[in-house]
């Protein structure tokens, strides 16, 4: 076989089992994973102090007496292109959302979104939800839905469950948590 | 071990650790549902942080059984290991599942839980470790995993260098599976492992025809091709090797390479003509490609053997020129990265919205150090200090923020504290009133409770009196005392009082059931009264609580977090820097080995160059020059 073929099959197969051409050496991968080490222990460190510092948040903001919670999903399986959602709470308008594709997958694939975390007194409350979107088909879908709720002394979760005509659902659905 | 081999099976386990964690079909906890929604974007520190809290708040709970999290705390748990995989938190990962594992859980979710484990200690390198847990895989195993646990076990016996088992495993796994194609092309690989060379070939030819749409799907046929190519290339079987080249898609990311080695399998057959089609593609593509740069040479090679030496001198000139400018382009990645250039690059916006953002370094704009380095960064490690260098910088943002958030923290308690404590100790004192006020109204409440309550089975008439019964009672004892204190009192006076109190007495005993009924419905009607009293108080209670807690207690809680956040910010700063430069090295040690191949192949070009000069001097008749 002639050298320079030679020198190529050797090239191929280097190339062919994915190593880069000049890789870091072993002091370089050594020094690589232990930098892998102390990046995840920092990861650890800061993920405690999100986690502290979103309770600190939530305690001093949003006080379980008075907290509300809105999160938005897609009923299941529904194939509507959702675009916007707004929503007023006692006729001020608190959220108004537009969403990004990736978003959408993700709603798509049963994610909840937390749209909208506030403060309101005891008692009873109205929501008023307004969502823009696409059908299937290209049309324009828009629907407004207005709900009542409850606030007791506990945080109050309320889930906003949105679907597309002939799904089988109600085009927005209330839940309470 | 040395981790070049895993690149040959490799395939497939990303498509398999990327699968999302599942959604139950009917969501239950909401904040469940919200850290899904953050994975599914990508946003793995947001979902950790998410779940994290919400598992911490459901295990800390008297009665977790009663929360929302409760019928899902195992999905929450496998999803917790799936997201610190993804967030490269392989220490941590597993953690969690081994939790589920090792709890009172039925046998589906225990295997699944096995199956996880197995995949986490396969992708921190720990095979034995995997092999285990894949061992504790028995009984009902849920049919949407049943495939992927036989592909991860063939896949840990090819890292443990047992590919006989892996063959075993792998020829039983379902054509029709997801992951078909990559578990064709994994046996073709463990066949070969194993030294059964025939029937390597024809599992790789199978593989390499398979019917595919996905993107992943076509790139393991293209792979399985440029394999199966490159060892019939070896056996100097060039004509089936060519074939093998041709099947590779000439828009995938393997073309280079196909095309490349296509070229080489017909020069090596002596066919130059037919390999000028292949190179002649190659030499119009991007550059900055070894295969590109390899083809410039070897396209003029081949016109030179076809005795087109004009033609090859003319090619070989324009290598010449282009290989210059590479190596140019070279030594100025080489500066950029020294000035921070590449650093720079990679923590742009634009390259970090994309999933292929290390495919898109190449297209930036003013961004040179990055041209070069792309294959590079496709390689496994590489790519693992890059993305902590970004995750570090991640963190550095949002460690930044948060520092800004105390001091806004800082001001909320402030102003809170300047608005309640003026008023607080008046309403304080008004309260302690209205509360002492209300204690004895409550006390008087319990009292009478209590009586009706006896009278229930004790009748006591003159309990119910109305206050004109009760004077008039009064009056008639006042009357018959001073009318017995007179001495002489008149039998008619007396009568007329004993009349008097009997008409009283027959009143209130005739009228009792009526006036305890009546008693009951007024200190029931109370009751409504009370209970709203005590809402009413309860409430105050709580907000006065709250008016307290809303500025109060938070310094010592604030000061620890600023301590916290400033000493990770030291130390993401400090990690980061290293981090930085150990990138920039292994960056500039490439583009120096890069370098050197680029100088190599301009030595040859020029050498090449005038020789193909000469010789198309040569081969023109005499006098022909002039």
């Amino acid at each position: 076989m002639p050298l320079i073929i030679r020198l190529f099959v050797a090239v191929s197969l280097v190339l062919c089992i994915g190593i880069a051409a000049a890789r870091a050496d072993e002091a370089d991968r050594q020094q690589m994973k232990g930098l892998d080490e102390q990046v995840q222990d920092i990861k650890t460190d800061v993920l405690g102090i999100a986690a502290e510092l979103n309770l600190l948040e939530e305690k001093l903001l949003y006080p379980s007496g008075t907290q509300l919670a809105v999160f938005v999903a897609l009923a299941q399986g529904d194939t509507v292109r959702l675009d916007a959602v707004q929503i007023q709470i006692d006729g001020q308008p608190v959220a108004r959302y537009i969403y990004s594709f990736k978003e959408l997958e993700a709603l798509r694939k049963g994610g909840v979104q937390r749209i909208y975390v506030g403060n309101v007194a005891t008692g009873t409350h109205t929501i008023e939800v307004a969502v823009g979107g696409k059908l299937e088909g290209g049309a324009d879908y828009s629907h407004t839905g207005e709900f009542t709720f409850d606030k007791g002394v506990g945080p109050k979760l309320v889930g906003l469950t949105v679907a597309g005509p002939g799904s089988g659902h109600e085009p927005i659905e209330l839940g309470n948590w | 071990m040395d981790r070049a081999p895993h690149r040959w099976f490799a395939f497939g386990v990303a498509a398999l650790l990327a699968a999302n964690p599942c959604a139950s079909a009917e969501l239950r906890d909401l904040y469940y549902g919200e850290a899904l929604f953050e994975a599914d974007q990508g946003q793995f520190f947001d979902a950790l942080v998410r779940l994290d809290t919400e598992l911490a708040q459901h295990y800390g709970l008297d009665e977790p059984d009663l929360d929302t999290l409760h019928y899902h705390v195992n999905g929450a748990e496998f999803s917790v290991g799936d997201f610190e995989l993804n967030y490269r938190m392989h220490n941590r990962a597993g953690r969690a599942i081994r939790a589920v594992l090792e709890g009172n859980v039925d046998e589906a979710v225990r295997n699944e839980a096995a199956f996880r484990l197995a995949r986490i200690h396969f992708q921190k390198d720990q095979l034995e470790e995997a092999l285990h847990a894949l061992a504790r895989i028995q009984g009902d195993v849920p049919e949407e995993i049943r495939d992927d646990v036989e592909f991860l076990r063939a896949n840990v016996y090819l890292a443990s260098g047992r590919p006989h088992d892996a063959v075993a495993v792998l020829k039983h796994m379902p054509e029709s599976a997801d992951l078909a194609g990559f578990s064709a092309y994994n046996l073709g690989i463990a066949l070969l492992q194993d030294g059964d060379v025939t029937h390597a070939i024809e599992q790789l030819d199978r593989a390499g025809q398979t019917k595919a749409r996905e993107r992943a799907d076509l790139a393991i046929r293209d792979k399985s091709n440029l394999v199966l190519g490159t060892m019939l290339f070896e056996s100097a079987d060039f004509g089936r090797s060519e074939q093998t080249f041709d099947r590779v898609r000439l828009d995938g990311p393997y073309s280079n390479q196909a095309l490349l080695r296509a070229g080489w399998a017909e020069a090596s057959a002596g066919h130059y003509d037919r390999a000028l089609v292949p190179w002649g593609i190659l030499v119009e593509r991007e550059p900055t490609d070894s295969a590109v740069q390899e083809a410039m040479l070897a396209y003029p090679h081949a016109y030179a053997e076809l005795e087109a030496h004009g033609r090859a001198a003319m090619l070989y000139g324009r290598a010449l020129e282009t290989l210059s400018g590479e190596i140019g382009k070279v030594d100025a990645s080489i500066g950029a990265i020294r000035d921070g250039g590449f650093l720079t690059a990679l923590t742009r916006e634009e390259t970090r919205q994309d999933r292929n953002w290390v495919v898109r370094l190449r297209q930036l704009p003013d961004a040179p150090e990055t041209f070069y380095l792309t294959e590079l960064m496709a390689s496994h490690d590489f790519q693992t200090a890059l993305q902590n260098y970004l995750d570090l910088e991640d963190l550095r943002a949002r460690l930044v923020s948060w520092r800004t958030s105390f001091d806004a923290f800082e001001d909320i308690i402030r102003l809170r504290a300047a608005n309640y404590e003026p008023i607080l100790p008046g309403v304080d004192a008004e309260f302690r009133e209205l509360d002492s006020q209300m204690r004895v109204r409550l006390e008087q409440r319990e009292r009478i409770a209590s009586r009706l309550h006896s009278m229930l089975t004790a009748p006591r008439p003159e309990f119910l009196a109305t206050a004109d019964e009760r004077i008039m009672a009064g009056r008639l004892d006042a009357i018959s005392a001073s009318l017995q204190a007179a001495g002489e009192a008149p039998a008619l006076d007396l009568e007329r009082v004993a009349r008097l109190r009997g008409a009283l007495t027959w009143r209130l005993e005739t009228e009792y059931h009526a006036r305890l009924t009546q008693a009951h419905k007024d200190l029931f009607e109370l009751d409504s009264h009370v209970k709203d009293l005590k809402a009413n108080y309860d409430s105050f209670v709580r907000s006065r609580q709250a008016a307290t807690h809303s500025y109060v207690g938070y310094d010592a809680g604030i000061a620890r977090l600023r301590d916290r956040v400033d000493s990770a910010l030291q130390r993401v700063t400090i990690v980061m820097a290293r981090q930085g430069h150990a990138i920039e090295t292994v960056a500039i040690d490439q583009l120096r080995s890069r370098r050197e191949r680029l100088v190599a192949q301009q030595t040859q070009a020029r050498y090449a160059v005038a020789d193909s000069y000469d010789r198309a001097r040569s081969s023109q008749p005499a006098g022909a020059g002039r």
